[in-house]
């Protein structure tokens, strides 16, 4: 029993947790452990995925953003506007990354120079920038004119569909920039005591700024891939992505007091996240319940998550 | 010849002139002390010193060479680090982290780990202290912390380092540690400035001495052994105060309070005492004695293993604050900031937090009451504020712990008052009122606990002194026998290594 309790509460608890789920349902859920569904599977966490990269350097340096949903409709849009109105496709990736980077700065202006919550902040900047998808598209969806933006969401590289690819980079990549550079480290210690930071003469409002822009910037990513996948630019996509996104996190050990954060962590996060969904699709659960299951599996991670921090607590 | 020189140094901030051209000067290879009363502007010269905040006016000089420096990191390349009170450390990070924060060994921004590790485990040896370059500052003691934060000053090859406070959390023995560390800093020519309330300290350590009173220059001594603590109490008050303590003999009633073998988890070996009627009973000890988590126990904060507690003969045995309350025992706890006071809320909220209920009919506030309540209790207790509606933050700390004993003594039939570290960053004027408010109430009746670290405090206000040592009562002393040797010793825990302090 309690050497049970010292394997989950330990560092490595969730990631057990999460082994030992996905062998149950993978010998208990029909059609689960097949390539396709697998694929599927991946394919379905890939924007909760990349958004959730960023978020993890946003949340451990205790700043917190409601407005990614918002911005990869928005990046999604203009991809797809400034594609078809100028004909070129690589123009239009580069404005829809620059629109979600000049967002994620504006945030970050306002929340660190301007000393302005970043709950509130973003939480105006959601509304905003979601009316600004609203405004430019006149609140319909726009289709793609050039089927070869089709081909971003479509193509495959060794069988794995390319965003799949794209969220597996970016997982090493943010990984490597938390734990091994100078920015990782810094995020860490802002969020862990940031007058501490501060008075070490690291530049916290830089630092700051540059979380929420590149937080913007990878929204753009996500905006791109998922409009391709769509085929269109929908103005409504991605509502409430901010919640998952932020639950994923959560679920994957990354403290909303700061301070504490791991990719892999998140990484399982993600995918808890993602196989809850499939294999509900998979039992032909009503999506109604879903919502339901997935408020479920958020409190037992923070619940746990909360044990966890005592029982380390004790120990020191 | 002159190695930092502060010169015409002012800051203001609104509606307080923190600092009033300061000027002095500190020798190489000089431990230079900085005193002076709360408020007398030692905080914001540091602030200063280390660009955290920019002067006004005025001119810092190292070797003869103006600093111009717009911020901590630009400090840091001069040469200049500070260590703060309040210990600056990422809990999260490691150890070597945190001595690289700010300027981790990075190519490209990519962290040199090896470096990292490797660097700090050789200084931290060359230093002698003993600690795990890669545990996470986390794990550690609180002590095992302050030597860390000042390893920082020393991996940095400071020139001028300025620590404050810095043996308010240590243990004798680590103090000791520090003072050797500091011994060897000097040798190497580093200027220390040392900002500290213990004159025994500043005795010890520096060489020569700086005064400020009320944004200004009070006193300079450039050398320490020409004046004497008498001498540099008045230059922080600006008067003379003769005995500081000022306790008088008092009556003694009957046992007001009886505490039986108390334990509990934090406090495994039961511990008994009783208090008079009128009587302050001194609890002194180091940290980590006990002497906190008693109170706890008694206030009915921590779970009790086992023992009893009776207030006027009658068994109380509180298993909640708000019963100990109603039972008529109170607690002033130890950490002010977090535990006394509410901060953000005005000082009229803080005193009627608890008595409120009693004029408060189905739980509605009477404002007119409670406002009138915090009116008698701001005269009787003299805290110095402009309004009752004031946010108490803004009160200096002694004001602030009148308005927590105000908050107690609006409650209805307290008999028994529990102090811990009554005067713990208040300076010498404001202590000595909250000594008068305790002779008051023990004059009145009142059995009243002191739980204090300082030996003077407890030897200067106590009719009797408990000391504790490593959760057990070492020695129970009356006034008539008190010595500092003896009840120092009694508190080592290792009776033999007493002829060093």
């Amino acid at each position: 029993m309690n050497a049970l309790k010292k394997i989950l509460l330990g560092e490595q608890g969730l990631v057990v947790i999460f082994a030992a789920a996905f062998v149950i349902v993978s010998l208990f859920v029909p059609n689960f452990l097949t390539e396709r569904n697998m694929l599927g599977l991946l394919q379905s966490v890939v924007t909760i995925g990349i958004v959730a990269c960023t978020m993890m350097f946003c949340l451990a340096s205790r700043d917190f953003d409601l407005s990614v949903g918002s911005i990869v409709a928005f990046s999604g849009m203009i991809a797809v506007m400034v594609s078809n109105a100028t004909g070129s496709i690589p123009l239009g990736l580069l404005a829809a990354l620059l629109c979600g980077a000049v967002v994620g700065f504006v945030n970050g202006i306002v929340i660190a120079r301007f000393r302005i919550n970043a709950l509130i902040t973003t939480l105006a900047t959601m509304q905003i920038v979601r009316g600004l998808a609203l405004i430019a598209s006149d609140g319909r969806a726009v289709g793609i004119n050039d089927p070869a933006f089709y081909q971003l969401a479509l193509s495959r590289f060794l069988t794995v569909p390319t965003p799949i690819w794209i969220m597996l980079m970016l997982f090493i990549l943010f990984g490597f920039v938390l734990n091994r550079t100078v920015f990782g480290k810094n995020t860490l210690a802002i969020g862990g005591n940031p007058e501490a930071s501060r008075l070490a003469g690291v530049n916290v409002v830089n630092t700051r700024i540059w979380i929420f822009a590149l937080q913007g910037l990878i929204c753009g990513i996500a905006g791109i891939l998922l409009a391709s996948r769509i085929t269109s630019g929908q103005p409504n996509a991605a509502t409430g992505l901010e919640l998952s996104v932020i639950s994923a996190c959560v679920l994957g050990g990354v403290s909303l007091a700061g301070g504490r954060a791991a990719m892999s962590g998140v990484i399982v996060g993600v995918l808890i996240m993602g196989i809850a969904e499939n294999v509900m699709n998979l039992l032909n659960i009503q999506a109604f319940y879903q919502y339901v299951v997935r408020g479920l599996i958020l409190l037992i991670a923070v619940l746990l998550d909360n044990l966890r921090s005592s029982a380390a607590g004790r120990r020191g | 010849m002159a190695f930092l020189e502060f010169n015409h140094i002012s800051k203001g901030y609104p509606g307080v002139q923190a600092l009033a051209d300061v000027s002095f000067s500190v020798e190489k290879g000089a431990v230079h002390g900085l005193m002076g009363e709360n408020g007398a502007g030692k905080s914001t010269l540091i602030r200063v010193l280390s660009g955290d905040q920019a002067a006004d006016n005025g001119r810092i000089l190292i070797d003869g060479e103006e600093q111009k420096y717009g911020s901590v990191r630009d400090a840091f390349h001069a040469g200049i680090v500070v260590i703060h009170q309040e210990l600056q450390l990422v809990p999260e990070l490691t150890v070597a982290e945190n001595l690289w924060l700010g300027r981790f060994p990075a190519k490209g921004g990519v962290i040199h780990s090896t470096r990292l590790i490797e660097t700090v485990r050789t200084k931290l040896e060359e230093i002698g202290i003993d600690v795990d370059p890669s545990a996470k500052v986390a794990s550690l003691s609180i002590g095992a912390r302050q030597m860390v934060e000042i390893a920082k000053a020393v991996m940095l090859d400071a020139r001028v380092i300025a620590l404050d406070e810095p043996t308010s959390s240590l243990s004798s023995r680590e103090s000791e540690i520090l003072f050797s560390l500091i011994d060897r800093l000097k040798a190497k020519g580093t200027v220390i400035l040392y900002v500290s309330h213990r004159l025994d300290e500043i005795f010890r350590l520096c060489d020569s001495l700086t005064v400020l009173r009320d944004g200004r220059l009070a006193a300079h001594h450039s050398d320490i052994t020409e004046t004497t603590r008498e001498q540099i109490i008045s230059e922080m008050v600006g008067r003379e105060i003769s005995n500081v303590w000022g306790w008088r003999e008092r009556t003694l009633g009957d046992i007001r309070l009886e505490v039986k073998g108390l334990s509990g988890p934090k406090l495994r070996n039961p511990i008994g005492f009783s208090v008079r009627r009128g009587e302050i009973l001194g609890f002194f000890g180091l940290i980590g004695a006990g002497r906190s988590e008693m109170a706890r126990l008694l206030y009915g904060v921590d779970a009790r293993h086992q023992g009893q507690v009776a207030i006027d003969g009658v068994v109380v045995l509180p298993n909640s604050p708000k019963a100990a309350i109603k039972a008529g025992m109170v607690l002033c706890p130890e950490d002010r900031k977090f535990d006394g006071i509410v901060q953000g809320r005005s000082i009229e909220e803080n005193i009627a937090i608890s008595s409120r209920r009693h004029f408060s009919p189905f739980g509605i506030l009477s404002p007119r009451k409670e406002a009138a309540l915090a009116d008698r209790f701001i005269a009787r207790l003299r805290v110095r504020t402009p309004s009752r509606k004031q946010d108490i933050i803004n009160l200096s700390g002694g004001n602030q712990q009148k308005v927590i004993l105000g908050r107690w003594l609006s409650e209805q039939g307290i008999k028994v008052l529990v102090i811990d570290e009554p005067t713990r960053g208040i300076d010498v004027g404001a202590k000595s009122e909250i000594y008068e408010i305790l002779y008051e109430l023990a004059a009145g009746g009142m059995a009243i606990v002191v739980i204090s670290s300082e030996l003077p405090e407890v030897m200067g206000i106590c009719d009797r002194i408990m000391v504790m040592c490593q959760g057990r009562v070492a020695a129970n002393v009356a006034r008539q026998d008190f010595d500092e040797r003896a009840i120092l010793t009694a508190a080592l825990p290792d009776k033999n290594a007493a002829g060093t302090i």
